[in-house]
């Protein structure tokens, strides 16, 4: 699979300046390369620079040192090739579900009717049918991230950046839109990188977990965790109990250390 | 039922002021009856008084106020978002916000004339410094997470202010609007009652100098009743372009 990176990134370092007080290196030396259509979970202990990284190559974060390439490009801006879902949704709260959608669309320049069309597509993709006209304010948790996910898919970015998307949902809500999120990735294969500090969903999720030090975030390892997902005894299968014992003792000593320096 | 439930204080004021008056409580030149200030109401529609000098008035105060609205939407938006425009404007509107309007009246006319020049300047002036607060403060606070949505889904700069910075900015906008509503009623008739030929506060300060106590007492309720007025449709206009916000599933 020697395949052209469609996401490379080089030598990479960030410093944080916070408006008062001292600079803080939190990247450090990140080199990582993402297939096309691959899932990569970027795993690790808050405060590691994880979702600094996804801003980087989202292009909202400005790059200092080093280089991020997409699709052999260098990352300059915010572009609809890389779409992104954040952890505490971004939806507009002035718009209903159904204009969230047709945000990006009409960004991109698509007919109206092509639009409306796509947009229910997506709507009924993510299992919203019915709450076309609500606000987001009327939403659940679970039904605010499935608009925030048809509203970035139906523009359809070739990259999903996602922001630890699942971190603010309960468990139950959870381990649904993981299962939704895998079926319909499986439908139609994206380039992924997800973000998360969540260990089992990672392994569930990716085909390969980079673990992250603690502050400065550097990559630790690389670990591929590539399972049949469709199992629906996945969680109790002996090889995937293992591979999250594996990467758990990978990020415990990271998480020990950043829970030693929080103040 | 409600409504008039609602409303019961006022009533009982306008009785309690038709009986103050009758039973010559306090002196009739200083507080008419009711009564005559209504029928007095009445003459002043008819011969076209009342109507011609709220036009005048209510032109005077729609100008003003709505090149507050536009240019001090600008210019917040514009301190949220660039430094250099910060910079430059922020000491101003910190040095004009505590000083009293009223004491521009007579600048205003020393540049304009006695005319609508002069109250319509004077309003914008006055209106825009609520606007400009309120719009500066409301997309400060827009969210860089939505910023960012907008700018990956092929927004400009441009674009995302208007898309995502202004609508942040609207619920604190609209309440520096409504704060400028009252103040533009305030400037106006301050105005027209110091220098101008027609208007509201003109015919106020002529009907007293003339001693027409209950004629001028009518003009009085017609600005208390257009402000009301004012108040409360801006109110309903609000709530409707605020209806996304805190609704319960």
């Amino acid at each position: 699979m020697s395949t052209e990176p469609q996401i490379a990134i080089d030598k990479v370092a960030h410093v944080y300046r916070p408006p008062r007080g001292r600079p803080v290196l939190a990247l450090d030396d990140i080199s990582l390369q993402v297939q096309p259509r691959e899932f990569l979970a970027l795993l690790g202990p808050s405060g590691c620079g994880k979702s600094t990284l996804l801003y980087l190559i989202g292009g909202f974060l400005p790059i200092e040192k080093g280089t991020i390439s997409v699709n052999g490009e260098p990352v300059k801006a915010p572009g609809p090739d890389r779409g992104i879902v954040f952890q505490h949704f971004a939806l507009f709260p002035w718009k209903t579900v159904r204009d969230n959608i047709l945000y990006g669309l009409e960004r991109q320049g698509m007919p109206p009717a092509e639009r409306k069309q796509r947009a229910q597509h997506f709507i009924d993709l993510v299992g919203l049918s019915g709450f076309e006209d609500s606000y987001p304010s009327q939403l659940s948790g679970g039904m605010k991230q499935r608009t925030a996910l048809a509203r970035t898919l139906a523009f359809d970015p070739s990259i999903l950046l996602m922001d630890e998307p699942f971190g603010a949902l309960d468990a139950q809500t959870r381990h649904l839109m993981q299962t939704e999120l895998l079926r319909i990735w499986q439908g139609s294969p994206k380039t992924v990188i997800f973000v998360t500090h969540d260990v089992q969903e990672a392994v569930y999720l990716a085909d390969r977990v980079a673990v992250m030090t603690a502050r400065p975030g550097r990559i630790k390892t690389v670990v591929d965790t590539r399972f049949d997902k469709n199992d629906p005894g996945i969680f109790k299968a002996k090889a995937f109990v293992d591979k999250v014992d594996e990467l758990w003792n990978l990020v415990r000593d990271e998480a020990i250390k950043a829970e030693r320096r929080a103040p | 039922m409600k409504m008039l439930y609602r409303y019961l204080p006022l009533v009982l004021l306008a009785v309690f002021w038709e009986m103050a008056a009758r039973l010559e409580l306090v002196s009739s030149s200083a507080l008419p009856p009711l009564s005559d200030v209504i029928v007095s109401w009445i003459d002043l529609i008819k011969t076209g008084e009342l109507t011609g000098n709220t036009g005048a008035s209510l032109y005077r105060a729609a100008m003003g106020l709505l090149l507050a609205i536009v240019i001090g939407t600008v210019l917040g938006i514009g301190m949220a978002w660039s430094k250099p425009v910060n910079v430059l404007l922020s000491p101003i509107v910190e040095i004009f916000y505590p000083l009293p309007k009223s004491a521009l009246i007579p600048v205003t006319v020393i540049w304009l004339g006695f005319g609508n020049g002069s109250k319509i300047l004077l309003i914008f002036l006055g209106c825009m410094i609520p606007v400009t607060i309120g719009a500066f403060n409301g997309a400060r606070s827009s969210e860089q997470t939505l910023v960012w949505s907008a700018r990956s889904m092929g927004a400009n700069r441009l674009r995302m202010l208007w898309d995502v910075v202004l609508p942040s900015a609207l619920p604190e906008l609209l309440n520096g609007i409504r704060t400028a509503l009252a103040l533009s009623f305030i400037l106006l008739v301050s105005s027209e009652l110091i220098v101008a030929r027609e208007g509201l506060g003109y015919l106020i300060g002529f009907l007293g100098a003339n001693g027409s106590y209950d004629a001028m007492y009518a003009v009085v309720l017609t600005v208390a009743f257009l402000g009301f007025a004012a108040d409360r449709g801006y109110q309903m206009l609000m709530n409707r372009m605020l209806q996304w916000r805190e609704q319960t599933p």
